[in-house]
Parts: C-alpha cells; sequence; structure tokens
C-alpha cells in the first residue's frame, strides 16, 4: 500500500477517482498497431498456406492470440498491478486459472473418454488388473 | 521503549487513509470487473464445448467447407477499428469534449452495427444452406458459442446508445463518466474474446 499524505486526495474525486483507467492517445494508437499486426500474421498464415503442417500453423496462431490478449488487457483495458490496488490483477489471475482448469480438463477428459470406453476384450480382462 | 519510527508517528497529525467519498466508483469498476471476469468463465465453458465438440460433423460439413475468412477479417477489423474508435471516446472524455464523446461513440456505433450485420448475414447464410445449429454437434456449439458473442456486442450496442442519449442529455457528468468506463471495459472485452473465437474457431477450423 503506498502512503499518500491525506490531503493529497482531497478535492475533485470524480476526476481523480478513475486515474487507474487513464487513457493516452498513444498507449491506444500504440495497441492498436500491435493488435493489427497481430490479427494480420494469422490470417496470412492461414490464408496463404505458409506453414507446411496443420499442427504447427495451430501452435503459432495460438501463440499470436495470446499475446494480443496480452497487448489487449495492458493498452485497452489499462490492466496492471495497481488498478484497485491489485484485485482486478487478482480477479484476473484467478479467472485465467480457473479458465485454464477448465479448458484443458475438458479437452483431456474428453479427448480420452473415447479411449477409455472402448469395450474390452471380455470380462476376465478386467480383473487380471490388480 | 518506543522505536523512533513509532514516536514518529505518533507525533504527526492522523493522516487517514479511507474518506469513504470515492469508494462507490472504486466499488463499481471493480464490481463490473469481477462481473466480466463471470462473463469470462461463460465464454471458457462455451470455448470448451466448442473444442470438445468442434470436430464432430455428424457427415455433414466441417469449417473448412463453410467459413469465409475474408468476412471473418473483415469482421475482426471492425470490431477492432471499434476498439479504437472507443478509447478516443475516453480520451474525449477525459479533456471533458462532449461533442468528441459523443462522435466517437457514433463511430465505434457503426462499427459495431457493421460487425453485427456481418455476423447476421453468415448466420442466415448458413442457415438457409441447412446448416443450422441443428445440423450437427458442430454446428451447435459454433453457433452458441459464436451466438453468445454476438448477443454481447448487440447488448452493448444497445448500452452505448442509451450512454449517447444520458451523455446528451446530462452532460459529462461523474455517473456517465462511470457508465462509460464501464461500457469501455466491457467492449474492449468483446474484443478479447473475439481473438478466441476468430482464431480458435474460424483460423483453426479451416486448417486441413
Amino acid at each position: 500500500m503506498s502512503a499518500h499524505p491525506a490531503t493529497h486526495d482531497h478535492g475533485g474525486h470524480a476526476a481523480h477517482a478513475d486515474e487507474g483507467y487513464h487513457a493516452t492517445f498513444k498507449g491506444y494508437v500504440v495497441g492498436f498497431l500491435l493488435s493489427a499486426v497481430l490479427t494480420a500474421i494469422p490470417f496470412w498464415l492461414v490464408m496463404g498456406k505458409v506453414l507446411p503442417s496443420s499442427q504447427a500453423t495451430a501452435l503459432v496462431i495460438a501463440g499470436f492470440a495470446a499475446v494480443q490478449m496480452v497487448v489487449h488487457m495492458v493498452y485497452f483495458l489499462h490492466m496492471n498491478a495497481k488498478v484497485e490496488s491489485g484485485w482486478s490483477m487478482l480477479a484476473l489471475v484467478f479467472t485465467a486459472a480457473l479458465v485454464l482448469i477448465m479448458l484443458a480438463g475438458s479437452i483431456w477428459v474428453m479427448f480420452h473418454l473415447n479411449t477409455n470406453m472402448m469395450p474390452t476384450h471380455g470380462p476376465q480382462e478386467t480383473r487380471v488388473m490388480p | 521503549m518506543l522505536s523512533p519510527h513509532t514516536a514518529a508517528a505518533v507525533d504527526r497529525a492522523p493522516v487517514f487513509y479511507d474518506d469513504g467519498e470515492h469508494h462507490p466508483q472504486q466499488g463499481t469498476l471493480l464490481g463490473f470487473w469481477l462481473y466480466l471476469m463471470s462473463d469470462c468463465l461463460i465464454f471458457a465453458v462455451l470455448f470448451a464445448t466448442y473444442g470438445v465438440l468442434g470436430r464432430s460433423y455428424a457427415a455433414g460439413p466441417s469449417g473448412a467447407d463453410l467459413f469465409e475468412l475474408p468476412l471473418v477479417a473483415l469482421n475482426t477489423a471492425l470490431l477492432l477499428f471499434s476498439s479504437i474508435t472507443y478509447g478516443f471516446a475516453m480520451i474525449s472524455m477525459q479533456h471533458g469534449r462532449q461533442k468528441g464523446v459523443l462522435a466517437w461513440l457514433a463511430v465505434t456505433g457503426l462499427f459495431g452495427l457493421g460487425f453485427l450485420s456481418v455476423e447476421l448475414h453468415e448466420f442466415t447464410h448458413l442457415i438457409h444452406e441447412g446448416f443450422g445449429p441443428q445440423r450437427s454437434a458442430f454446428l451447435s456449439s459454433f453457433f452458441t458459442l459464436v451466438g453468445t458473442h454476438g448477443l454481447h456486442v448487440t447488448f452493448g450496442t444497445v448500452w452505448l446508445v442509451t450512454l449517447m442519449v444520458q451523455v446528451q442529455r446530462l452532460g459529462l457528468i461523474p455517473e456517465n463518466r462511470r457508465r462509460l468506463m464501464c461500457l469501455s471495459m466491457f467492449w474492449h472485452f468483446l474484443d478479447v474474446v473475439w481473438i478466441g473465437v476468430f482464431t480458435f474457431v474460424y483460423l483453426m477450423g479451416v486448417l486441413p
């Protein structure tokens, strides 16, 4: 917690309370240009069939998406560890963890479900398992 | 014995860190952020559903057969432009220029409407071809995910028009500034979700 003197905070609350979200023209333009580049490259990679394998393309464009999400968070949503004394960042990290568990968990479980639900060759085989 | 630090603190006049005045506003923005995070979880569930069902075509068409990437690129551009024009509205707000705010909000709204009309065109085209949500699990999860995002943009546009009326009538009063900041977060958040949509649904969907 930073210890401002109380006098610093008095007056002009309407103007001061939004300081956590203070936007600058330069910030928006930088964010926009970065996003435009980070959007154009994945579209070019897929539409131009630049990389030989689909899997490599998928990995690369997923990487670009992750970077672009961070760019949006920083330049458009003005996210940093100081907004709301860090509570916004805490909520964001918590949500990101939940999202990761949900996505990775669902896909992992559901793709293994098919394999694990394959009929076994007979009841005796399952009993052999320790 | 008192340490020098404590003694100094006692000597000084009492310092109040909490004057209780700016809490409602901070509370709103943090609360709205928490709402966005819960909305993020809704989208995560829909993405997970799409991730699981997205390749179950039921002998129907796949993403490679259906998606028109130029249209998706157009939609992405429209949404990205609307993000920066909303940013310009916020900058006008910080400078207290009401006309600038209204003009940039109008431009943002038009980009939003453009996005929605392209998406509606895509959806009606798919449904007319017989590839509606009931065709396959892939299309069900596709329409649910992309449709939920489109619904958010629709409500964001309604909210934007409402705020234009509010700003027109009441000016840039603190309440309206707060509302504009909430919509700003909502609008940029939808753009973040769209990054996931165009990457994981459209671009990965057309990969061979």
